[in-house]
């Protein structure tokens, strides 16, 4: 006992002494740091600081010894405790935005860089024309370089746009655009940067008439703030348009969740996409020309639906309105709301326990209040959103890629009508390739696409698949096992645009199965695999029909031959026999 | 046995087996003749085959064994139907072929035949399995079995022992083989797969068809035969058609009784017992001649169990379902009273016992006490 108290004095002794020392080593580094970030306002981190250190204080005094608790100690953690930047964030956890292995930050950067191209070209009215570039520079790290023929950044907007996380224009529009938050093209770069030392670089031109701007850009990790450390004017041989190019430690591959893949994926779903692409081990560029000269319908932008807000949303959405009743506030931000439709949510709000008045100023409503509005809501039967913000690929033009990609013997698309999740308009297309070039009995390739992006992993978790998986493909002629994919030469296709698809995580791999998407998702399949039976079964029949020709031809003579040797006919017999037999049989098949 | 009775025999025995194969051979090109003519005509031939499934099978008392029903199915040639068609023809082509040559074959060597056949060759010997069993049923119609359509099973019959001779006459030297059953020793005489030429002397009082190996063996070898004044067959699990046609002759010729003993489990009365006594529920069309109606039921019964206090196991859930569906759906079960009431027994007391169970008493208890003891009262056997 006695031993074991003498120890454990030693030990506070000891600690005491680290202690100290380690004091005096944070106190020069935030001496240090607080020189670097002189313009952060100091204040309010302080303050936050304060509150914490007291709680501590009481809970850890005793089993501190006599320590100096003076005020000291709360000021030197203070230092410590800051804002945390959304950069720094997504530089620790890289996963979280696809950049987890060498090999997907490679093929994450390219499709960061082709969505942000597409929708910039479509937002523009431009059909366009991209070039993608990916070179090695040894096993390890490559360089990326992405064109597009959009109509270009202005300078003031690029470092903004391409070296700061979660800028942009897409998050809060509620209509269909491939990109959603704002983190893709800005996390690449930030990628490359942090991997390879080297900033981005983007050449931008705006017009025929001005020169191109060259910009290498790094983001100041700290304060998500883009960081310019290079600006000249230079001479490009294109009109307008913008190239990133970053350089980043990534492996090249080929395969299912390669960037030959994705481009090939992304053809299929962009009709209107003429793709040039150079990868680092084959000698010729491949191509994909476009099947479509015109744009598709550019997606129109919608308000929001009653029932596809949440309770917080909504409360925010309360206190930052300019309206000054409930009523006028509902039909100024929502679509589908008129003064009557609001009275109806007033008259469910009575049978939750308390009638909301909606003449009422928004700001003044009580939480509690609001949520008993968010309840009459959902009660409330609401006209379904307008559709037309929606842009499907279309029947005709599914089935011009599919003929191109794959060459098979037949295709069958079908385009849903539009159709409601949680108050967000989706529309679902469907498109089976069979046959032909596609290779045989195989699981059926699956290609999942969500606003015309191709979704390249989680393929189990996804939605598109369970909807495939779920359907009765044995009914429409395709060998199916039990609770897997199909089995045959097919090659499906599967594509929902939404205002906001569901992923199932930030980086956009899978949909989430909401019942009614699933559901739209398994009428497309089902009309398709129809089609596809019937076809399938017309073919069979046809082989069939030759199948039994042949036969007859084949089998006839061994029942000649069993006869002439059972009865002991003679040669003239038999023949005789064989002829009037296939006649019979001949007859019957006919009828 | 003098020359002349040898020659007589010898001669009788190629008589009838003239009078078979001609059977066998106009049946055939009765069939065939049929097809011809209806080809001729410009008709779609076809053929007729007992439908072979428990629906159509019925038990009746007088004939003493399953027997299957009038229910018929039709098969007419047409293009679906064609190769099969080709196929039966030309197997029923080989087999007049074999009769004509005096040959046999098993299912194995028909498969291979077949081989010749261009198109028509099966490409698996379940399939040539198939066209067997239709030829079979289609003949059976005609009284003539697969043994003189000339496809023998490649299985084995049981062992015999005990107080038997066969003659076996060899056709072609003249000569009788006399196979002495009681003179092998440690071993036994095994039941050739084709016993229609076999005839028998002896002065048995009864055979014994014993299930398992082991008490065969034990009983061999004390010569229980000698003792008992009985001729000895395994059946070693469910008797093979062989072994039953075996014994139906055996018994036949000599107008002596048969008595199975087998384990008291469902098991060896609802498919060994049952099927040596009536035949088998899915080959019915055969029945009549693999089926041995004058059996009755030594032991072990459920009976024995308590009356010997034989050592148990439960009753397994599969031995469960055969005895209820034995009960409910077996149409010899539910014509005999005392084996409806035996097989409730057994499922009242949910054990079973094997014969080899006796042993607990001593070794040769089942020698010495159990068999004098049940071999006393012939009448008490279950039917």
């Amino acid at each position: 006992m006695t031993r074991k108290k003498a120890r454990a004095g030693n030990k506070k002794t000891s600690k005491a002494k680290r202690k100290s020392t380690k004091k005096k080593a944070s106190k020069a580094t935030s001496r240090r740091q607080g020189g670097l970030f002189d313009s952060e306002p100091q204040p309010k981190s302080t303050r936050k600081a304060r509150k914490k250190t007291a709680s501590k204080k009481s809970g850890s005094a005793k089993q501190r010894s006599s320590a100096t608790i003076d005020g000291e100690m709360a000021k030197e953690m203070a230092k410590k405790q800051k804002d945390i930047s959304v950069s720094e964030f997504f530089a620790k956890n890289r996963h979280l935005l696809g950049f987890d292995s060498p090999a997907r930050a490679l093929l994450t950067t390219v499709r960061e860089a082709v969505d942000n191209s597409l929708d910039a070209c479509e937002e523009a009215g431009v059909v366009p024309d991209l070039f993608i570039e990916v070179k090695a520079i040894n096993p390890d790290q490559h360089v990326v370089i992405v064109r597009d023929n959009g109509p270009g950044i202005v300078r003031e907007q690029l470092p903004k746009i391409f070296a700061r996380l979660l800028y942009g224009s897409k998050f809060h529009a509620r209509k269909q655009t491939r990109g959603q938050q704002g983190i893709g093209i800005s996390a690449a770069g930030m990628y490359g940067n942090l991997t390879t030392g080297k900033p981005m670089r983007v050449i931008s031109r705006t017009s025929r008439r001005k020169p191109a701007i060259e910009l290498f850009l790094a983001i100041d990790m700290a304060k998500n703030q883009p960081m310019v450390k290079k600006e000249v004017e230079i001479e490009v041989d294109w009109a307008h348009g913008t190239q990133v190019q970053i350089e980043l430690e990534g492996t090249y591959k080929k395969g299912k969740h390669s960037i030959d893949s994705f481009l090939d994926q992304v053809s299929l779903a962009n009709p209107h996409v003429r793709i040039e692409y150079i990868n680092p081990i084959d000698e010729e560029p491949v191509i994909w020309d476009r099947v479509s000269k015109s744009l598709p319908e550019a997606p129109r932008e919608i308000l929001p639906h009653p029932h596809g807000v949440e309770l917080g949303i909504l409360m925010q959405m309360m206190k930052e309105t300019s309206a000054r009743t409930v009523s006028g506030f509902m039909c100024q931000e929502f679509c589908r709301v008129t003064p009557n439709v609001v009275r109806k949510f007033s008259d469910e709000t009575e049978g939750l326990g308390r009638r909301i008045d909606t003449d009422r100023h928004p700001k003044r409503l009580s939480p509690a209040d609001v949520k008993i509005l968010h309840k009459g809501i959902a009660a409330t039967r609401i006209m379904a959103p307008p559709t037309n913000c929606l842009s499907p690929i279309g029947e005709e033009l599914m089935g011009k890629t599919l003929r191109r990609n794959f060459n098979p013997e037949i295709v069958i698309t079908v385009t849903r009508q539009p159709s409601v999740y949680r108050g967000n308009p989706f529309q679902v297309e469907a498109g089976i390739a069979w046959g032909g070039d596609l290779p045989g009995d195989d699981l059926a390739s699956i290609y999942r696409f969500a606003n015309r992006v191709p979704l390249q992993y989680e393929q189990g978790a996804c939605a598109i698949t369970q909807s495939i998986v779920a359907s009765p493909w044995k009914n429409y002629e395709v060998q199916q096992a039990r609770g897997a994919l199909p089995t045959g030469s097919l090659a499906i296709i599967l594509h929902i645009a939404s205002v906001w698809v569901p992923f199932t995580s930030e980086s956009k791999k899978a949909v989430a199965s909401y019942d009614e998407i699933l559901k739209e998702m398994r009428l497309a399949i089902m009309e398709a695999g129809r089609k596809l039976a019937t076809h399938l079964r017309k073919k069979r029949r046809l082989a069939d029909a030759e199948r039994k020709k042949d036969y007859i031809k084949t089998y006839i003579p061994q029942i000649g031959i069993a006869l002439q040797e059972i009865l002991e006919l003679s040669d003239t017999q038999r023949t005789k026999a064989e002829g009037k037999l296939a006649d019979v049989l001949e007859r019957s098949r006919k009828m | 046995m003098s020359k002349k009775i040898a020659k007589s025999f010898i001669d009788r025995v190629k008589r009838e087996n003239a009078r078979r194969d001609k059977k066998t051979v106009d049946s055939i090109e009765r069939t065939a003749q049929e097809i011809y003519k209806k080809i001729m005509r410009k008709g779609k031939p076809m053929l007729r085959f007992p439908v072979r499934s428990l629906s159509n099978v019925s038990y009746d008392k007088k004939k003493g064994y399953l027997e299957i029903g009038r229910a018929r199915k039709e098969r007419t040639l047409t293009v679906n139907t064609v190769k099969g068609f080709a196929q039966t023809l030309r197997m029923m082509g080989l087999s007049r072929e074999l009769v004509q040559t005096n040959d046999f074959a098993t299912k194995r060597d028909v498969y291979y035949q077949s081989k010749n056949w261009a198109e028509a060759k099966f490409t698996d010997q379940s399939e040539s399995d198939t066209v067997m069993d239709d030829i079979e049923a289609l003949f059976s119609v005609d009284d003539v079995s697969r043994e003189q359509l000339r496809f023998v099973p490649d299985e084995h019959g049981g062992a015999v022992a005990g107080e038997l001779v066969v003659l076996d006459p060899d056709l072609d030297s003249g000569e009788i083989e006399r196979i002495d059953c009681t003179r092998f020793g440690s071993g036994a005489y095994s039941i050739p797969s084709s016993v229609e030429h076999l005839s028998f002397e002896t002065d048995a009082k009864f055979v014994l068809a014993i299930e398992t190996g082991g008490i065969f063996q034990r009983l061999q070898s004390h010569k229980f035969w000698k003792s008992a004044d009985c001729i000895l067959v395994s059946m070693a699990g469910v008797p093979t058609r062989s072994t039953r046609r075996f014994i139906r002759k055996l018994s036949d010729q000599k107008k002596i009784p048969v008595y199975a003993f087998v384990d008291c489990d469902p098991y060896g009365i609802s498919n060994i017992y049952r099927t040596l006594k009536v035949g088998s529920g899915n080959a019915a069309h055969i029945n009549r001649f693999f089926c041995v109606p004058s059996a009755s039921f030594l032991g072990v019964t459920p009976q024995d169990i308590i009356d010997y206090k034989l050592p148990t196991h439960p009753l397994k859930d599969v031995d469960i379902k055969r005895a209820k569906d034995a009960l409910k759906n077996d149409p010899f079960f539910q014509s005999k009273k005392k084996w409806s009431a035996a097989l409730e027994q057994l499922l009242k007391m949910g054990v079973r016992a094997e014969q080899q169970s006796l042993a607990m008493w001593g070794l040769n208890y089942v020698i010495e006490e159990y068999l004098p003891a049940k071999l006393a009262n012939p009448g008490k056997f279950l039917p």
